[in-house]
């Protein structure tokens, strides 16, 4: 598969230099991305096993017309069906998907679309991901925002009219611990209905903890289930860890949380076998917590500060529109979300057949939602995380949906 | 429609047997849908209405007409009994609908949970109408817990599907003294229809309006078939022969005394 991750940052010192070279071009100097760290909690689950033994097995290849056309027939989208649906054999189904989609979607959500926003609090990170814009050796500006930028950040937000908030870390536990984020959560309850959590993975405890801070959604990114591939490119840091990653979800609903949500990111690896496996993840956390709520993503890589070249390879919108509307009948009852990784035209277009949430008023830096939302210039600012697509403000977001004859919806939850 | 045929629930009476529901659909289309569907009660998520948005869905809704909150996204009686009051606070009134639900994927409800919640309501005062799986014995149940009516589905929330779970609903119209509303999964008019010509008090639905091409027309058309079945009903149905006609010479014609 294509490389063009990897590139050195300016200003690192030799002995930097020198280790990330060695992390990149000497496996046996990297850690075993199967082994659980210090402090990494286990649980008991067969969930993996099912959702990789289906992944290994799957040879999308195989699949024929005459078998879509059979899956597309039936009354229920089982695993095999679903299989189906996302092969490469489905592409000129992708009209007949995208209608029985929409039917489905009308069916289960109505003509509702959820509006929310992320903030981002902190982009420090301890981890070596190749092709992410926070890692640890890409040189941007780091921040971690006080409680006071956070409450200041968060009244901007709210006084735009949103509801629904995520809030989102760069994956350091020294920089951004529990703590800070809980509090972070809590102020986040003050301003918003809902909060959300996208931060690195937590054992069970510091999920209830959090949860007892008023979070009620985690949303952990798999970044692709090809444990393979994900050892070339998560090099260094706690985020090797690909299993322990992988039960970051069953964590959180043992810690009490209401819903929870996965992805892979599509153009790390195989994205058919990845949207596979993220279909399956979610569908097997829904039979063994039947009561939560369940929410799928699609994010497809972007470029980074100081690497341009990062794109989602092989994954074109079409492919991405045949991927959510294999998840929308495979899960009718699950949540999609689009980002604002995707581009207004796709977002228009997708909310009308199979997303039911999308994001407004997005910034993936830190701190500068005062320029944003204002227009005042600050020199304290994170670096963002990722460039985006669609920079729609909430307010035209909620114009744009109104118009395409959409419902929008900023609050639809109880804390209870 | 005779004017004195009146739907009592709770002691409040309403003309219209038609129950609408709000979720799925914008609301600059309630009022019409009310209207084209002569409803007066129509239901609207407690979790939705808790907003600051300005378009709250209680301002679409047209004066006179009874709100009917839901507890919607509740998960136990605990949870259900919690929103319920926050739809007091929020001045939806009393009445409440109680749909109680551990299981996102069929939406169905938890019938054990559902008589706690109905037990606790109804002591305070709250009209409670329980959305439930149509089972007798917990029909019973809710009607000693104090429900003001009893709701079972026809089949699931959404899918349209029409009166699957048909004779269990019979049992409850024929056993139970309390108005049966049939909700959920009646999916065209013909089935509300037929609903009502069974003995339902009135019909609920939300997803089949919502998904039709013209919202207010389907409403318009909704109405007309709930009136019909319940004149079907009042009238008395004429008898279904079952095997062929009926004789002219009945086989009992030779008694002579």
């Amino acid at each position: 598969m294509e490389n063009n991750y990897l590139f050195d940052s300016e200003g690192l010192s030799e002995a930097a230099l020198e280790r990330k070279h060695k992390l990149e071009n000497d496996p046996s100097f990297r850690t075993d991305h199967m082994e659980y760290m210090e402090g990494q909690q286990k649980i008991e689950s067969d969930i993996r096993d099912k959702v990789m033994a289906a992944f290994e097995s799957y040879d999308y290849n195989a699949y024929t017309a005459l078998d879509v056309s059979r899956a597309l027939q039936k009354t229920t989208i089982g695993v095999e069906e679903f299989k189906a649906l996302l092969s490469p054999a489905a592409e000129p189904f992708l009209e007949q998907m995208a209608e029985r989609a929409r039917i489905e979607t009308r069916k289960h959500f109505g003509n509702t679309v959820y509006l929310f926003t992320p903030l981002y609090i902190a982009n420090y990170c301890e981890n070596y991901c190749v092709y992410c814009g926070f890692n640890c050796y890409n040189k941007i500006r780091r921040m971690k925002l006080s409680y006071e930028q956070i409450e200041h950040d968060m009244k901007l937000i709210a006084d735009s009219g949103m509801e629904e908030i995520l809030i989102l870390t760069g994956e350091s536990k020294s920089m951004s611990d529990v703590r800070y984020i809980g509090e972070a959560c809590k102020l986040a309850r003050k301003y918003f209905r809902m909060v959300g959590v996208e931060v690195y993975p937590l054992n069970v405890d510091d999920y209830k903890y959090l949860h007892e801070c008023g979070v009620d959604y985690v949303t952990v990114f798999q970044e692709t289930y090809d444990s393979d591939r994900y050892e070339q490119l998560h090099l260094a840091g706690h985020k090797r860890v690909w299993p322990y990653r992988f039960e970051a979800q069953e964590r959180a609903l043992m810690g009490g949380m209401r819903g929870v949500a996965g992805s892979a990111l599509l153009g790390l690896s195989d994205f058919r076998k990845d949207a596979l496996a993220t279909g399956l993840h979610m569908y097997y956390l829904q039979r063994k917590y039947p009561h939560a709520e369940i929410s799928l993503s699609c994010p497809r890589l972007r470029p980074i500060i100081n690497n341009d070249k990062i794109d989602p390879l092989d994954v074109g919108e079409k492919q991405l529109c045949q991927v959510l509307c294999a998840y929308r009948l495979f899960l009718p009852f699950a949540g999609i979300t689009v980002s604002s990784r995707e581009s207004k035209s796709f977002r228009d277009g997708i909310v009308k057949i199979a997303a039911t949430k999308i994001s407004a008023g997005v910034s993936t830096g830190i701190g500068d939602h005062e320029s944003k939302y204002n227009g005042t210039e600050s020199d304290a600012e994170g670096d963002e995380q990722f460039e985006i697509a669609d920079p729609r403000s909430f307010e035209t977001m909620y114009k744009d949906m109104s118009a395409e004859g959409l419902q929008p919806v900023l609050n639809d939850y109880i804390y209870v | 429609m005779e004017n004195d045929d009146k739907l009592i629930i709770g002691g409040h009476e309403f003309g219209s047997r038609f129950i609408l529901g709000s979720g799925k659909y914008s609301l600059s289309l309630i009022k019409a849908a009310v209207e084209n569907a002569g409803a007066e009660l129509i239901t609207l998520a407690v979790r939705r209405a808790n907003t600051k948005d300005n378009e709250s869905i209680l301002d679409h809704i047209p004066k006179g007409v009874t709100l009917l909150p839901n507890t919607s996204g509740a998960r136990n009686a605990e949870e259900a009994v919690r929103i319920a009051r926050l739809a007091r606070e929020l001045g939806c009134g009393d009445f409440v609908k109680i749909e109680i639900m551990r299981d996102t994927k069929y939406l169905l409800p938890d019938n054990a949970e559902t008589i706690k919640a109905t037990e606790i309501l109804a002591k305070e005062g709250f009209v409670v109408m329980p959305y439930m799986y149509p089972d007798l014995n917990t029909a019973r149940d809710l009607v000693n817990a104090g429900a003001a009516s009893v709701m079972p589905l026809a089949s699931p929330i959404g899918s349209n599907k029409g009166l699957a779970t048909r004779d269990f609903i019979q049992i409850l119209i024929d056993e139970i003294d309390l108005p049966i509303i049939v909700d959920a999964g009646i999916g065209r008019p013909s089935q509300a229809c037929e609903a009502m010509e069974m003995g339902a008090a009135a019909v609920m639905s939300n997803t089949a309006l919502a998904t039709a091409g013209d919202l207010p027309m389907m409403a318009d058309a909704f109405r007309k078939a709930i009136e019909a079945g319940r004149q079907a009903y009042l009238s008395g149905l004429g008898r279904v022969l079952v095997r062929g006609a009926s004789p002219s010479d009945t086989l009992t014609g030779f008694l002579r005394d």
